[in-house]
C-alpha cells in the first residue's frame, strides 16, 4: 500500500477498535433482549443525567462557555498544523520527546518499541479512548508485555475479560453484584467475603493495584488537552490512579490525538469548566494533572508524546463533520441519548458509542464500514443540546446518511416517489390508489418486500379515509 | 518521508477549503467578586473535604489533633507549621512516602466555586508523589490563595510547574455512576483555612 502525501486517510482495517462485528440494528437486537442491561443503563444514565442538570444550573454563563468552547475547537482545526508544531516545540524544550503515529499499526509500534527500550514487562494505564481505539493492550501483549488498566471501570473490563461500552464508564452496564462476582472470579488476593458495597469494591481495587503502583517504571496515558502555547498537558481523572501513573514511574509515553491540541493556556479556563460538569456531573473533577515535559526531580524522568492521526484527517477532509473532532470526550451525548440508554454501548461495535460514537466512527474509518452507525440515532436531538462544546450531532448524522449506501429497492422506490410528487396530477391518483391499501391490505402496520425493511423498526402510518384534495374538494 | 510530514501532509490536504471560523468570543464571566470563603468551605464540605478554621500560629497543633502518627512535609514549609517528629521529604524513598499516615503541605491557589485547591510543586508543597500516596492529606490555606473562580485560578498558575488540581479527596464514579469516596488517592483531605 502506497501513502501519498497529502490525502486525508481513514483508519486501517484489521487493526482497532473502530468497527463491530455486525451491523448496528442486529447487535441492539441481542443488547434490547437484556432486561438486567437495560436496567443498570437506565439507572446510570438517569443518575448523571440528574447531576448534570444541578451543577450545569449552578454556571449563569453555561451557554456562554459552550460557545467558546465551540469557537476555540473549530479555530483549533482550523489551524492544526501550526499549533501541532508548536506543541511538539515546547514539549520537545522542555525534555520531552514528540513522535508522530499515521495510523494505529505505527501508534502500536512505536509505543511497544519504547517500552521495549525500558526493559519493562509491565505497563499501567491511565483510562485512554485513545488507546483503546487503537487496541494498544492487543498489541503489547502480543510483544509480552502485559498492560494493566488502572481505572476502576477499565480494571472490571479487564478482569471481566468484557469490552468497554461508555466513554466515561466503560462498565457502565455492570450493577455492584455483577462487579463483585467479578473481582471474586479474576482479581488475584481478593477478600472471599467481600460485598457488593460500592466503597468495599473501591477498597479491593487499591489493594489490589496498590503495590503494581509501586513496582511498575512505565505508564501509559491518553491526554485531554495538549497546549500549544506552552507544550503542557492535561489528563483529568477521579480515582488518583492518573495522578499515580503520571507521577511514579520512571517512563511516561502518552498518546494524544491530534484534535486535542488547544492553542493556548488560557483556554483551559473553558474546558476545565465544561467537562467536569457535563461529563461527571461534578462541579470539578477529583484530580487533575498538568506537566510539561519533564521536571527534573519530580514525576517520570523520560517522557514520550505520541500524536495521532489513525482516520483524523479523514473526519477534518468533511466541511460538514468535522466537528466531531470537537469532541472533548464527556459522554454526555450518551447519557441523555433514548437510543443508547436501551441499546448500550456495544451495540455500536466501535469503542466510541452513542451519537458522538454515530457520527465518529464512520467518519474515522471510512462509512463503508461503518453504514448502519449513522442510522442509530431517532434523531431527536438531545445530544445536541447536552454537548459542552455545541457539536451539531443531528446535522451530522443525516449528511452520513446521504453518504452510506442504499439498497436498490429504496433508491426505485424514491425515484418513483419524486417522478409522482412532481406530478400533480399523477401524485392525486396515487393517493387515491394508496386508499385501497384500506379496503385490499389488512396486512397490519408493514410494507411487503421489498419494502419491508423500512417497517421492520416503524409502523406504516394508516392511510386516512379521505385525502386532503377530496375534502377540499368536497367542502 | 516522516510521518510527521505524512500526517501534516494530510491535515493540509483536509483544509484546502480555508475553513475561516468565528472568532472566538469569551463572553462567558472573566471578572469576579472578591471570593466567598463561606462557599468554599461548603463546596469542599460536599466534596467530603474536612474544613478546620485556624489561627496561623495554630496549625502544627491542629495537625496534631488531626494524626498522632508520622507526616511527611516538604522541605520547604514553614518550620513554624510542622507537628514534632515531622518527616521532611528530603528524596524519601516511595515506601517511607508510602507508609507515612499523613502528608501536610500548602497550596499554590484554591477555587471557592469549585471546591478546587491547586498544588504548583513549590518548595512547601514539595514533589508531586508526597501528596499521592499517604492517606490522608492536610493542606493549609491562605485566604489570600482563594479566588472565586476557575478563570483566575488559571491567570494565577504558572503551566511550566507541574500542577495538581484537587476537588475532595480520591473518588469514583464507575460503579453506577453514584459518588464514592477513596480510591487510589489520599481517602481523607483536610482543609486548614487560616483566619485572615
Amino acid at each position: 500500500m502506497t501513502t501519498f502525501l497529502g490525502m486525508p486517510a481513514t483508519a486501517p482495517r484489521g487493526v482497532g477498535h473502530l468497527r463491530g462485528d455486525e451491523p448496528f440494528p442486529r447487535a441492539a437486537h441481542t443488547a434490547l433482549a437484556d432486561g438486567q442491561l437495560r436496567r443498570n443503563l437506565r439507572h446510570a444514565t438517569t443518575t448523571i443525567r440528574a447531576k448534570s442538570g444541578r451543577v450545569i444550573a449552578e454556571l449563569p454563563d453555561w451557554q456562554e462557555l459552550r460557545s467558546a468552547g465551540s469557537a476555540i475547537k473549530a479555530d483549533v482545526l482550523s489551524r492544526l498544523p501550526e499549533l501541532l508544531e508548536r506543541l511538539e516545540a515546547r514539549v520537545t524544550e522542555r525534555g520531552g520527546v514528540v513522535h508522530w503515529a499515521a495510523d494505529a499499526n505505527e501508534a502500536n509500534a512505536i509505543v511497544t518499541e519504547l517500552v521495549r527500550r525500558t526493559g519493562a514487562e509491565r505497563v499501567i494505564k491511565v483510562k485512554s479512548m485513545a488507546t483503546q481505539e487503537i487496541a494498544l493492550n492487543e498489541a503489547l501483549e502480543a510483544a509480552g508485555i502485559q498492560p494493566v488498566e488502572t481505572d476502576l471501570a477499565e480494571l472490571i473490563v479487564q478482569l471481566g475479560q468484557d469490552r468497554p461500552s461508555h466513554i466515561l464508564v466503560p462498565a457502565i452496564h455492570r450493577n455492584r453484584s455483577e462487579i463483585r462476582d467479578i473481582f471474586l472470579r479474576a482479581m488475584p488476593g481478593v477478600d472471599p467475603g467481600l460485598t457488593d458495597d460500592p466503597p468495599a469494591l473501591a477498597a479491593a481495587a487499591r489493594r489490589y493495584l496498590r503495590e503494581t503502583f509501586l513496582s511498575t517504571r512505565v505508564a501509559i496515558s491518553g491526554a485531554n488537552f495538549g497546549i500549544a502555547e506552552t507544550g503542557t498537558l492535561a489528563v483529568v481523572e477521579s480515582e488518583g490512579n492518573g495522578r499515580m501513573c503520571l507521577t511514579l514511574p520512571e517512563t511516561l509515553i502518552t498518546v494524544m490525538g491530534i484534535e486535542k491540541v488547544v492553542p493556548a493556556w488560557t483556554d483551559l479556563e473553558v474546558f476545565l469548566q465544561l467537562l467536569p460538569r457535563a461529563s461527571t456531573g461534578e462541579r470539578m473533577n477529583p484530580y487533575t494533572t498538568m506537566w510539561t515535559g519533564v521536571t527534573p526531580g519530580d514525576g517520570p524522568q523520560n517522557f514520550h508524546l505520541v500524536l495521532l492521526d489513525n482516520g483524523r484527517s479523514a473526519v477534518l477532509a468533511d466541511r460538514v463533520g468535522r466537528q466531531a473532532l470537537h469532541c472533548i470526550r464527556c459522554s454526555a451525548c450518551l447519557n441523555v441519548c433514548p437510543v443508547y440508554e436501551r441499546t448500550g454501548g456495544h451495540a455500536y461495535g466501535s469503542v466510541y458509542p452513542g451519537p458522538i460514537g454515530a457520527v465518529l466512527s464512520p467518519q474515522l474509518t471510512g462509512v463503508e464500514d461503518n453504514a448502519s452507525l449513522p442510522f442509530a440515532s431517532s434523531l431527536c436531538g438531545a445530544c445536541f443540546d447536552a454537548c459542552p462544546v455545541k457539536i451539531d450531532i443531528p446535522s451530522i448524522l443525516v449528511h452520513l446518511r446521504n453518504q452510506a449506501p442504499h439498497p436498490p429497492a429504496e433508491k426505485a422506490v424514491m425515484r418513483a416517489a419524486a417522478y409522482a410528487m412532481s406530478r400533480p396530477r399523477l401524485y392525486a391518483r396515487a393517493q387515491r390508489a394508496a386508499k385501497l391499501a384500506r379496503i385490499a391490505g389488512r396486512r397490519g402496520r408493514a410494507l411487503p418486500p421489498p419494502l419491508s425493511g423500512w417497517t421492520a423498526a416503524r409502523d406504516l402510518p394508516e392511510v386516512p379515509r379521505q385525502t386532503f384534495r377530496d375534502w377540499w374538494a368536497a367542502r | 518521508m516522516s510521518s510527521k510530514d505524512v500526517i501534516l501532509g494530510r491535515v493540509r490536504a483536509a483544509l484546502r477549503d480555508t475553513p475561516t471560523p468565528e472568532p472566538v468570543v469569551r463572553d462567558y464571566r472573566r471578572s469576579f467578586p472578591a471570593a466567598d470563603l463561606e462557599l468554599l468551605v461548603d463546596r469542599l464540605v460536599d466534596y467530603r473535604a474536612t474544613v478546620h478554621r485556624v489561627a496561623a500560629d495554630a496549625v502544627a497543633a491542629s495537625v496534631s489533633g488531626i494524626t498522632g502518627g508520622t507526616v511527611v512535609v516538604p522541605p520547604g514549609l514553614p518550620l513554624g507549621w510542622r507537628p514534632p517528629g515531622a518527616l521532611p521529604d528530603d528524596g524519601l524513598a516511595p515506601d517511607r512516602i508510602a507508609a507515612a499516615d499523613a502528608v501536610l503541605t500548602a497550596a499554590a491557589v484554591a477555587v471557592a466555586e469549585t471546591g478546587t485547591i491547586v498544588l504548583d510543586a513549590s518548595p512547601d508543597q514539595g514533589r508531586r508523589i508526597i501528596t499521592l500516596l499517604p492517606d490522608v492529606h492536610i493542606v493549609v490555606l491562605r485566604p489570600d490563595q482563594v479566588v472565586a473562580s476557575v478563570p483566575e485560578a488559571v491567570a494565577r498558575l504558572d503551566p511550566a510547574r507541574p500542577l495538581t488540581w484537587i476537588s475532595g479527596p480520591s473518588a469514583t464514579s464507575d460503579i453506577e455512576l453514584n459518588r464514592v469516596e477513596g480510591v487510589h488517592g489520599p481517602r481523607h483531605l483536610h482543609v486548614l483555612l487560616l483566619e485572615r
